[in-house]
C-alpha cells in the first residue's frame, strides 16, 4: 500500500489551473522529488497533500485512507517550510515539543522524545535557545527535529535548502539525505533546483504547468526524457535541440565531442561545429557555437578537464555525437518519438 | 581662487553662513513650537502652587511666586473633590473597554487579514466608514437607548458604548499587525496538529503583543478623553470620568477653583505624557504598519 | 456513518467559511446594534417632535427641520463648523509639516522638545482646553499681562468674550491640539521619501523653504491627506473645545453644530431638534473629505 497516492488531483485558483489532473503514487521509504520551474504546481500539490489547500477535483490517499476534507492535523504528515517556520516565541525545545503537545502527549514522554530528536540532529546544546539566536543550518536542524518527533507517515519538504548559503547547501543536503535514509520514512521534496533533484531523489516527478511530464529515476529522466520540456529542464547547460523538417532531436553538451578523440562506439553522427567562444571553468570547458548543417542552430558543448585537446575559437571543428545518445521528439507535441534517420 | 568661473572661497563663506543660519532657524523653530505647545501647561503648573492672594491680583507678575508656593490647592483637590473617583472611574472604564474591544476586534481583524473572503476589501472599508460616523451625531439617540436600558448614571453606559469607537480603529490596526505575521508559522502549527483556532491562540496571538498594547493604549486614551457621551449619560459626580469631572465639578456656582482645576489637569497629563513619550517610537511603527499593510 | 465521516464533522471549525462567519458576526452585530440602529434613530427623530417632555415618536414631516433651519443660531453653527474646520486644518498642514521637518533633524535637547510637543495631543481634550480657559481668562490671563508689560495693549483682550477673538481662540486651540498628531503622521511620510531626492534638491541648490513647498509637500500629498482627514474628523466631530471655552458664546458666535445639538437636545430636551442639527454634520464631513481626497490626488506625485 502506497504511503501517499493522489488520483486525478486538480486545483483551480479562479481561472488559473495550478494542478491539472495529477496521478502520483509514492513508494515505501523513497525520497520523491517534485521538480519544476516556479508556477508549475509542485508546491500547490505538496500543500494539498498536507491539507493546507483543498483540491478542486480528485482524491488523496494517505496510507490507503481517503483524506479529502480532513484538515492537516488529522493527516499525520510532517512539513518543513522554506523559511523553517520556527515559532519565534518558543525555545528550541518548545518548538520541537509543539507537535507532541498538540497531540496531548504527557510531559515526561514529551521531553524524552524531544531529547531523542535533538540528539539525532546534534542540537542538544541548543535546546534552551530561541530561533533568532540560531544560524541558518541550526534552524534547519530544529525544523527537521520538529518534523521527526511525531514519527509521521510522510515528510513533506518545501524547498528547505534554498534559504541556505550556497556553501552550506551541499553539506545540508548530505545531512538531510543521511537522515532520511536512516529513518526510512517516505519523503516528498519540492525544489526548482534540478541539481538538487538529481542528487537527492530516488525518483523525480518533473512538473510543468500543473502536470507531471515524467516520473522516473534520475537516470531515466536525464537520459530518457519523455518530452522536450524534461529534456531541456534537466541538465545544466540544457540539452541542445535541433530541428529538421519532420522532427526535433537533441543531445547533451557533454555528448558533443571532437572527432579527433578516440571513441569507443563507432556509430557517431558527424556535425560541423563552429566554435564562437570558449569558457574555461577549471573543471570543464564550455564551447559556445553553432552547427553549420542545421541552420546555424546555437549549441553548447562541454569538454571535461581530462580532455586537454586545444580548441580554437572562430573556427569550424569536426565534432560528433554517438547515435545511441541522440534523442528524438515530435515537432508539435514535444513528446519523445522512436529514433529516426538524421538527414 | 576660481573654478569654472566661480569664486569658491566666497561660495564657501555663503554656505557656512547659510548653514549657521539654518541651525539658528532650526533651534528657533524647535523652541518656538515647544513654547507654544507647552505654554498653557507651564502656566497651569505655576498656577497650581500659587496662593490666592498672589494669583488673584491683576498687577502681579504671574510667572513669579510673589508669595511662597503652596500645596493647599493640591490637597484640596484630593480631599475635598471627587478627583480620585474620577481617576478610578476612568481606569475601570478603560479596562472594561479594552477587554470588550479585544474580544470583538481581534477575530474581525484576523478574518480580514487571513481568511480569503470575497468581501474582505469592502468589509475593511465599511469598518473604517463606521468610524467616521461621529459620536456628536449619535449621542442623542444613544442617550435615549441608554436611558431605555436603565444604564444612565452608571459606568456601564460608557462601557457598552465606547467600543463602538474603539472597535473599528482597533480592527484596522490589528489587521495590519496580523498581516505582519508570516503565514508559514500558522500553517506549520496546523500541520503540527493544531486546529485553526488552536493555531491562532498558541502561535499567532503571542506574536500580536505589540498590537494588543496598541489597543490597550487606544482604549484608555478614549476613556480619559471622550466627552460628549460621558456628558450626556452621566450627570452625577460619582460616575464621572476625568474628562468631564474636571471641567464640571471644580466650579461652585460662579467661583472657579482655578488652582485646583489646573492641578487636576497637570497631575493627570504629565505622568501620562511621560509614559507616552517613552513608547512613542513603538506607537509610530504600529501606526505605519497598519497604514502600509492595511 | 463511517468513522471518516464522523471525523469530518469534528473538523467543522477548521473550515474557513465557517470560521469567517464566527469571527466576524459578534463585531458586526455589535456595530449594527450600537451604531447602525442609533444612526437610523437619529434620522427618525429628526422627523418627529420628540422631546423629554413628550417622549412619543410623533411623525411631523419636515416641521422639525424647518424650525431648526429657521433659527439663525443654526445657520451660525453650520457656518462656524465649516470654517473652523477649514482654517484650523490649513494651519495644521503648514505647521505640522514644518514641525515634522524640525523633528527629523538632530539637535541638542530634542527629547525635551519632543516631550513638550506631545503634550497638547496626549492630554485629554477637555483638560487641555481647561488650561487654555485659564490662560485666556478675561482678567488674569498671563498673555494679556505680557502684552500689557510690553506696552502693546492697555486693556485686556477678552480672548473668549468678544465674538471675533473668541472664534480665533477656538480655531487656535483646535489647531494647537491637532498639530502634534499631524506632525507625527507627516514624519512617518518624510522618512519614506528616498534620501536621493533630498540630495538631488541640495545639489540643485534649492533653499529650505523652496524645498518644502515645491518638493516635500507634493511628494507627501497622500500622507498629508491622511493627516488632514484625521484633523478634519477631529475638529468637526469635537464639541469639548467649544463647550469648555465658551459654551458657544458670546451670544452664540462660536456655536458649532455639535455644541448646538447638545444644548438643544440634551440641555434643552428637544431631542428631535437636536438630532436634526447633528445630522448636518454628515454633509459637512463628507463634503470636506471629498475635497481633501480630490486635492490630494491632484497633487500626488508618487
Amino acid at each position: 500500500m502506497a504511503v501517499v497516492e493522489v488520483r486525478d488531483l486538480t486545483k483551480h485558483f479562479g481561472d488559473v489551473v495550478a494542478v491539472d489532473g495529477v496521478d502520483l503514487k509514492s513508494e515505501e521509504g523513497e525520497f520523491l522529488v517534485l521538480l519544476g520551474p516556479s508556477g508549475c504546481g509542485k508546491t500547490t500539490l505538496l500543500r494539498m497533500i498536507a491539507g493546507l489547500e483543498q483540491p478542486t477535483l480528485g482524491e488523496i490517499f494517505l496510507g490507503g485512507e481517503n483524506v479529502i476534507g480532513l484538515p492537516p492535523r488529522a493527516r499525520r504528515v510532517a512539513m518543513v517550510f522554506q523559511s523553517y517556520a520556527l515559532y519565534p516565541h518558543m525555545t528550541v525545545a518548545g518548538n520541537i515539543a509543539f507537535p507532541l503537545k498538540s497531540q496531548g502527549i504527557a510531559p515526561e514522554e514529551r521531553s524524552k522524545k524531544v531529547a531523542w530528536a535533538a540528539s539525532l540532529f546534534g542540537i542538544d546544546h541548543l535546546l534552551s535557545r530561541r530561533p533568532r539566536q540560531l544560524s541558518g543550518g541550526e534552524r534547519q536542524r530544529v525544523a527537521l527535529a520538529r518534523a521527526l518527533v511525531r514519527e509521521p507517515t510522510v515528510f513533506l519538504l518545501d524547498e528547505p535548502l534554498s534559504n541556505l548559503d550556497a556553501k552550506l547547501r551541499a553539506a545540508a543536503r548530505d545531512d538531510l539525505m543521511e537522515f532520511q535514509r536512516g529513518i526510512g520514512t517516505t519523503a516528498i521534496y519540492v525544489t526548482h533546483d534540478q541539481v538538487e533533484a538529481m542528487g537527492m531523489g530516488d525518483r523525480i516527478a518533473v512538473m510543468n504547468r500543473g502536470k507531471i511530464r515524467q516520473l522516473g529515476t534520475p537516470e531515466e529522466v536525464y537520459h530518457h526524457p519523455a518530452d522536450t520540456f524534461v529534456a531541456t529542464f534537466l541538465g545544466s547547460p540544457p540539452m541542445n535541440m535541433l530541428e529538421t523538417s519532420d522532427f526535433l532531436f537533441g543531445f547533451r553538451p557533454e555528448q558533443l565531442l571532437p572527432d579527433s578523440l578516440d571513441h569507443e562506439n563507432g556509430d557517431r553522427a558527424p556535425f560541423t561545429f563552429h566554435v564562437n567562444r570558449v569558457e574555461y571553468l577549471g573543471s570543464e570547458r564550455y564551447l559556445y557555437g553553432h552547427i553549420r548543417e542545421h541552420d546555424e542552430t546555437k549549441v553548447i558543448a562541454m569538454l571535461p578537464a581530462t580532455v586537454s585537446l586545444p580548441v580554437e575559437a572562430d573556427r569550424d571543428h569536426k565534432f560528433s555525437v554517438a547515435r545511441a545518445q541522440i534523442r528524438f521528439f515530435d515537432r508539435d507535441s514535444g513528446l519523445k518519438i522512436p529514433p529516426r534517420e538524421l538527414p | 581662487m576660481t573654478w569654472a568661473g566661480t569664486d569658491v572661497a566666497a561660495l564657501r563663506l555663503r554656505a557656512d553662513r547659510r548653514r549657521r543660519w539654518g541651525r539658528v532657524g532650526l533651534y528657533a523653530s524647535a523652541i518656538g513650537f515647544a513654547l507654544v505647545a507647552a505654554f498653557p501647561f507651564s502656566w497651569a503648573v505655576i498656577t497650581m502652587f500659587k496662593q490666592s492672594s498672589d494669583l488673584y491680583v491683576k498687577a502681579n507678575n504671574p510667572f513669579w511666586f510673589n508669595e511662597a508656593p503652596t500645596l493647599e490647592h493640591v490637597k484640596y483637590l484630593f480631599n475635598q473633590t471627587n478627583y480620585l473617583t474620577f481617576l478610578r472611574n476612568t481606569v475601570v472604564v478603560g479596562l472594561a473597554v479594552t477587554a470588550i474591544t479585544l474580544v470583538l476586534a481581534l477575530p474581525v481583524a484576523y478574518a480580514l487579514a487571513r481568511l480569503r473572503l470575497r468581501w474582505g476589501e469592502r468589509m475593511g472599508i465599511a469598518i473604517f466608514l463606521v468610524y467616521l460616523i461621529p459620536s456628536t451625531l449619535l449621542f442623542i439617540p444613544m442617550t435615549r437607548v441608554v436611558n431605555n436600558f436603565g444604564l444612565q448614571e452608571s459606568l456601564w453606559a460608557l462601557i457598552i458604548v465606547y467600543p463602538t469607537i474603539t472597535i473599528p480603529i482597533s480592527a484596522w490596526l490589528l489587521m495590519g499587525f496580523f498581516k505582519g505575521i508570516p503565514m508559514d508559522i500558522e500553517e506549520q502549527a496546523l500541520v503540527d496538529g493544531q486546529s485553526r483556532i488552536g493555531a491562532i491562540t498558541r502561535v499567532v496571538l503571542p506574536l500580536m503583543f505589540p498590537g494588543i498594547v496598541a489597543v490597550v493604549v487606544f482604549a484608555f486614551t478614549l476613556s480619559a478623553t471622550e466627552f460628549i457621551y460621558a456628558l450626556s449619560f452621566n450627570k452625577s459626580s460619582a460616575v464621572k470620568t476625568i474628562a468631564i469631572g474636571v471641567p464640571t465639578e471644580l466650579i461652585r456656582g460662579d467661583v472657579f477653583f482655578w488652582q485646583s482645576l489646573q492641578a487636576a489637569v497637570i497631575l493627570f497629563v504629565v505622568p501620562v505624557a511621560l509614559i507616552f513619550n517613552a513608547f512613542l517610537d513603538r506607537f509610530i511603527t504600529g501606526f505605519t504598519m497598519g497604514a502600509v499593510k492595511g | 456513518m463511517t468513522a471518516l465521516a464522523q471525523d469530518r464533522r469534528r473538523y467543522l471549525t477548521d473550515h474557513p467559511g465557517f470560521l469567517a462567519g464566527l469571527f466576524m458576526s459578534p463585531a458586526v452585530l455589535y456595530i449594527l446594534a450600537l451604531v447602525g440602529f442609533p444612526f437610523v434613530l437619529a434620522i427618525v427623530y429628526s422627523f418627529t417632535d420628540i422631546s423629554t417632555g413628550n417622549p412619543q415618536l410623533d411623525f411631523v414631516g419636515w416641521e422639525t427641520f424647518r424650525r431648526v433651519i429657521a433659527d439663525p443660531v443654526f445657520r451660525q453653527s453650520l457656518w462656524n463648523t465649516f470654517r473652523f474646520a477649514v482654517i484650523a486644518n490649513v494651519l495644521v498642514v503648514v505647521f505640522a509639516t514644518a514641525l515634522a521637518e524640525v523633528l527629523t533633524r538632530d539637535f541638542k535637547g530634542k527629547w525635551l522638545v519632543r516631550f513638550l510637543i506631545l503634550l497638547p495631543w496626549v492630554a485629554p481634550v477637555s483638560l487641555a482646553t481647561v488650561t487654555w480657559l485659564w490662560t485666556l481668562d478675561s482678567i488674569f490671563s498671563p498673555v494679556d499681562w505680557v502684552l500689557r508689560q510690553v506696552g502693546l495693549i492697555t486693556e485686556n483682550m477678552y480672548w473668549l468674550g468678544l465674538p471675533d477673538l473668541a472664534r480665533t481662540s477656538v480655531v487656535a486651540v483646535q489647531a494647537w491640539r491637532v498639530i502634534p498628531l499631524a506632525a507625527v503622521i507627516v514624519m512617518a511620510g518624510l522618512t519614506a521619501i528616498p534620501t536621493e531626492i533630498n540630495d538631488a534638491v541640495a545639489v540643485d541648490g534649492a533653499g529650505t523653504w523652496r524645498r518644502i513647498f515645491q518638493v516635500t509637500i507634493p511628494l507627501l500629498a497622500p500622507i498629508i491627506a491622511v493627516a488632514v482627514l484625521f484633523g478634519v474628523i477631529l475638529t468637526i466631530s469635537d464639541m469639548s473645545v467649544v463647550y469648555v471655552l465658551t459654551r458657544g458664546g458670546p451670544t452664540n458666535s462660536t456655536q458649532v453644530l455639535s455644541t448646538w445639538a447638545f444644548i438643544k437636545g440634551i440641555e434643552g430636551g428637544a431631542l428631535g431638534q437636536g438630532a436634526a442639527v447633528a445630522l448636518f454634520l454628515l454633509p459637512v464631513l463628507v463634503g470636506i473629505t471629498a475635497v481633501v481626497l480630490r486635492l490630494a490626488r491632484r497633487r500626488e506625485v508618487m
